[in-house]
């Protein structure tokens, strides 16, 4: 699997949210990603941001474009927040510790083709997804 | 601060979302609607969001909400112009909008209200 380019976008607050899914939108649509395809990676891309923003407490995505099998979009949320105790039960739908339905990762799982969430209680946590054209 | 416009027609109230709203514009529309309904009376309120590129979890429970509130305001909410991309999207996403009327167009959203509110002066009589 070959890194083409990879660039780092902070997210500490709401507008940090929407130039993540700016710039998703543009990589996506410079790999030649179809329409429906770039609508799935930057959704699930807003879900993770708001996430690593509101239980997170803010961090960082990479975003990383993969050339090998296919050409690929790879972003990962990173935080030092409180971290997930009980990942299967945040991946059910519903399950929230906020205000929001529930939706966010569970949600954000099924518009891509890999998830994967790291999480220690108290040291933070760091899900990453890719999205393959 | 940043808002969204909210025109009047007659009875109804018209929001055409053309900026990606980050969450708190999103707040701000919701409660703004809510306040013009109950100061204008409105009968109904149609929401274009032909321009939004996504509908994540957050705006979906937005419209979800207006919708909500404005029913119980004794308004009808409409939301037309959703991208065909969006809504594969929003639905794999696990929300089906459940509880708003949905349009293709905003020509067909205005048939919609104007059929629901007629609909309900003919139930009611005469005194609206």
């Amino acid at each position: 699997m070959a890194v083409v380019s990879s660039e780092t976008v902070s997210v500490a607050n709401e507008t940090d949210v929407v130039t993540v899914r700016r710039r998703v939108r543009e990589v996506a649509g410079t790999l030649g990603f179809s329409l429906v395809d770039q609508t799935k990676v930057v959704t699930a891309a807003s879900e993770l941001a708001r996430n690593t923003l509101l239980h997170g407490g803010g961090g960082v995505m990479e975003l990383t474009t993969l050339n090998g099998p296919r050409l690929g979009i790879r972003l990962t949320f990173e935080d030092k927040g409180p971290g997930i105790p009980d990942i299967q039960l945040a991946l059910r739908d519903g399950f929230t510790t906020g205000s929001g339905l529930g939706l966010g990762l569970g949600g954000a799982k099924r518009l891509v083709n890999e998830f994967e969430v790291v999480s220690r209680v108290g040291e933070g946590t760091k899900v990453t997804i890719v999205r393959w054209k | 601060m940043e808002k969204i416009p909210i025109l009047r027609m007659g009875e109804f109230l018209l929001v055409t979302i053309q900026v990606d709203m980050h969450d708190r514009l999103a707040l701000a529309l919701q409660d703004d609607l809510t306040t013009r309904i109950s100061e204008t009376g409105a009968r109904g309120v149609l929401i274009d969001i032909s321009s939004l590129e996504i509908v994540d979890s957050f705006i979906g429970r937005m419209l979800g909400n207006i919708a909500a509130m404005s029913r119980v305001l004794d308004a009808q909410t409409v939301v037309v112009g959703m991208r065909p991309a969006v809504a594969i999207t929003l639905v794999e996403l696990g929300m089906s909008l459940t509880g708003v009327k949905t349009a293709l167009n905003v020509d067909a959203g205005m048939e919609l209200l104007r059929s629901a509110v007629d609909g309900e002066r003919e139930f009611y009589g005469s005194r609206f």
